[in-house]
């Protein structure tokens, strides 16, 4: 019995040696990459993470790093799995003990439960277009930042958006919400409703089961109750679902705008023609006309260092938007080396502060390459998100291509519903939020 | 020679019905208690604790729930993920609204709350079984989570349907870390794990086992089906359901409904079939196998790559993972059909001869 299971435990001994090394050089800036690359939304997640890693070797390839410091990483494969990733978390957290970038799960499960770890641990995580939403709000949320936008704001500025092509005016409409019943699917509703009192439509909210590959009913429901725009909250095989319905109904393609997660090619493509003139919402443009896109292509792939294995995915929607995610953290351990010193590797504490004090202006995004990857942002304790802007994108059948300017959402309307959610969460955990005021 | 009985001679009664007969059980036990108290809070890490002890201690309380119901009175059960999601939003609603409810309390009532929910869910099981009924009970996975997204009363109102657990005070401490929350699961699974073995070699134990293996002949020698089969389900939800307010408060801290979902119920089943159905140790051994082998995998595996030269990319050691964990259940069914329990006891039966076999 004993002489069968040595090999195992000589492994497992192996194992536990390479757990407790946990040197990091000075010089290197360490990101724990929580991510997935197989499971239901694997090829999603290894068009994003392909991007953010590339762009992490394009830093270090193309200007020795950040001052010098050298951009590393490690991964650990979540399978979109709450569970898997507080392992994951835990695995990885003491080689960011000394230096860490922001956390990156793609997951609104996993973020959910990183939460209060993360500010314990005192890591920095980042949540670019998931929830938790009200960690909008600093003074409750120090260590948690639903960067760029949020479900809320981006319903905002769909409404916007229709708004703007009906003259400004919604009274008398309906609208029809399509959403995934998951945490995802619902977080928006309460902007959804916010918009409709404001605005007098009707909104008509119509759930639809995971994973969402049968919406007969739900097509029925709307047919029947003829709604002037369709406003879409999918995931995964839900979107081609839909526009398939859609087309079965008749409901015009162009009255139906979507969130940003059902605005990727990996959406679109597999429901054919019936995706023509599909409209979503983005805040990163796809394609590779954008320099930093091109430029990697060239720099990191011509290196050979290149991280995906499927080269037709450079460009994509998700892929630039892991790119966007890349910039972004780069660009706060920048700022973060600017206070605390260049040349440096900084740990969670510093770029959390970094990431408070965000002001990523125009120029400086057309300096990078990025212009159109990003909208403009500027952080504060009171403001984790720093934009609320969103694109609207519309597929013509082969690329996506962007059909209004940046939106920004109804930020007096919502943003204090995401400070009395935040203020509930301060109450129900025993948290004093800081005073913002005082912040630096 | 190490392992052997003879000249351990019982000369009262209390002697005779202990739960561990042969002294080498009751020292091996207390070794382990031991080491798992003392020893392990000294010597592990922060990641051991929040990443893999507390997970298998909590899926572990679960196996042995659904074994009590599977293993032991022979109702299949595919709802034992809804069961925890049951305990783990009552806890949260206990904690939330009975103001001053102390957490252990709180975390009672949850298991009571699971029990009631799985009577009713067992109320099917008088009159269909086998296969049938893991179909009636597959209902009441998608009806526990379905009612907990619908009704937003039971998380409080939150947007999104998550429950972000309150905090863990014990008499007035505040159980922060991971080793104490360690202590905490430990102290609950223990007891709940003494308890279960001590039913089932009850008059209750012995009644749900007539009725696993001839439910019949079982109501021929007198033995009330409703109120055993009935038991069995009350019983085995409130261990699910404790797991699963331990699975919200100590070890993810928010838990949404769908987390709870049929792909966690088969887990717990698979860890009661690898581990050994009908037995309160397979339910330990089936936990470590299903949730620590993945995570083995994963860590040794980019390390023997590397070893070897070969030049793995993440998703290729993940797809590996998952071949080599099909792999190895395959493997172990078919060596041993009754589980890694088994194979521990066939263990004990060849030590008791060791060194000199026949």
């Amino acid at each position: 019995m004993i002489k069968k299971f040595k090999p195992a435990l000589a492994a497992a001994a192996v194992s536990l040696a390479m757990l407790s090394q946990v040197s990091v050089a000075a010089e290197e800036q360490f990101f724990p990459l929580i991510d997935y690359r197989v499971g239901p939304y694997g090829s999603n997640g290894q068009a994003f993470y392909g991007g953010f890693i590339d762009y992490l070797n394009y830093v270090n390839l193309k200007e020795k790093g950040v001052n010098g410091v050298q951009m590393t990483y490690e991964e650990c494969e979540t399978e979109y799995n709450n569970a898997k990733g507080v392992e994951c978390y835990e695995r990885l957290k003491g080689k960011a003990a000394k230096s860490a970038g922001p956390i990156h799960t793609m997951s609104t499960g996993i973020s959910y439960a990183l939460i209060d770890k993360s500010a314990q641990d005192k890591l920095p995580l980042a949540m670019m277009g998931y929830g938790r939403t009200d960690a909008v709000d600093g003074s409750v949320f120090p260590y948690a930042f639903p960067l760029v936008t949020t479900y809320q704001m981006q319903a905002s500025a769909i409404i916007k958006f229709i708004k703007d092509k009906n003259a400004g005016n919604l009274a008398g409409k309906k609208i029809v919400y399509l959403y995934h019943d998951s945490a995802y699917g619902k977080e928006a509703i309460i902007a959804m409703e916010a918009e409709a009192a404001l605005n007098k439509f009707t909104l008509v909210q119509i759930p639809v089961a995971h994973p969402g590959n049968e919406q007969g009913a739900q097509w029925l429901k709307i047919r029947q109750e003829k709604p002037d725009f369709v406003v879409f909250w999918g995931w995964g095989v839900m979107n081609q679902t839909a526009l398939k319905s859609a087309q079965k109904v008749g409901f015009p393609r162009d009255k139906m705008i979507g969130s940003w997660w059902t605005g990727s090619e990996e959406d679109v493509v597999p429901a054919g023609e019936a995706a023509k003139g599909y409209m979503a919402a983005t805040w990163n443009v796809s394609g590779k006309q954008v320099p930093v896109i091109a430029d990697i292509e060239t720099v990191v792939y011509g290196a050979n260092k290149g991280n995906l294995q499927d080269k037709a995915k450079i460009g994509t929607v998700l892929y630039n938007r892991g790119v966007s995610a890349a910039v972004l953290s780069v660009e706060a351990i920048r700022k973060a080396q600017e206070k605390y010193g260049k040349g440096k590797a900084m740990n969670g504490e510093q770029v959390r502060w970094a990431l408070e004090n965000l002001n990523i202006t125009d120029a400086r995004l057309k300096a990078l390459g990025a212009t159109d990857l990003l909208p403009e942002i500027k952080t504060s304790c009171d403001n984790h998100e720093g934009s609320g802007k969103v694109k609207i994108q519309q597929w013509d059948g082969a690329k996506w291509v962007p059909v209004s300017g940046w939106i920004e959402g109804n930020k007096a309307l919502i943003h204090p519903l995401f400070q009395a959610s935040a203020k509930q969460y301060a109450k129900e955990k025993g948290i004093t939020p800081r005073d913002c005021s005082k912040e630096k | 020679m190490l392992y052997r009985e003879a000249g351990q001679f019982k000369t009262t009664y209390a002697a005779d019905q202990q739960i561990f007969p042969i002294r080498q059980d009751r020292l091996g036990i207390l070794v382990l208690l031991v080491i798992a108290f003392l020893g392990v809070p000294l010597l592990a890490s922060e990641y051991w604790f929040s990443a893999i002890l507390i997970p298998f201690l909590i899926f572990a309380l679960a196996a042995l729930g659904l074994n009590i119901l599977t293993g032991y009175a022979g109702q299949l059960s595919l709802g034992s993920a809804a069961f925890m999601a049951v305990g783990a939003y009552a806890a949260y609603n206990f904690q939330l609204r009975v103001e001053g409810i102390p957490i252990l309390v709180s975390f009672i009532c949850a298991g009571l709350t699971a029990a009631g929910v799985g009577i009713l869910f067992g109320l099917p099981s008088l009159r269909i079984k086998g296969f049938y009924l893991a179909v009636a009970t597959l209902a009441a996975q998608f009806f526990i989570v379905w009612c907990l997204t619908k009704f937003p009363w039971l998380s409080n109102n939150s947007s999104s349907g998550v429950i972000s657990t309150q905090k863990l005070i014990i008499f007035g401490h505040e159980l922060k870390t991971p080793v104490e929350k360690y202590l905490l699961v430990l102290s609950i699974v223990v007891f709940l794990a003494l308890a279960a073995k001590n039913m089932v070699r009850s008059a209750t134990g012995r009644a749900w086992m007539a009725v696993r293996d001839m439910d019949v002949a079982a109501s021929v020698i007198g033995i009330r089906l409703m109120p055993t089969k009935l038991l069995a389900f009350a019983v085995s939800s409130f261990y699910c359901g404790v797991a699963g307010a331990l699975y919200a408060f100590c070890y993810l801290g928010s838990v949404e409904p769908d987390g709870f979902s049929l792909d966690m119920s088969f887990k717990i089943l698979f860890m009661i079939i690898i581990g050994g159905v009908g037995s309160i140790m397979g339910s330990f051994l089936g936990a470590a196998f299903i949730l620590l082998l993945p995570i083995f995998l994963d860590i040794a595996l980019p390390f023997l790559a590397g070893l070897f030269g070969l030049p793995f990319a993440s998703e290729t050691v993940s797809h590996i993972q998952i071949l080599v964990f099909g792999a190895l259940i395959m493997f172990f069914l078919i060596v041993e059909p009754h589980g890694l329990a088994r194979l521990w006891q066939i263990a004990k039966e060849k030590l008791r001869l060791w060194p000199f076999p026949h």
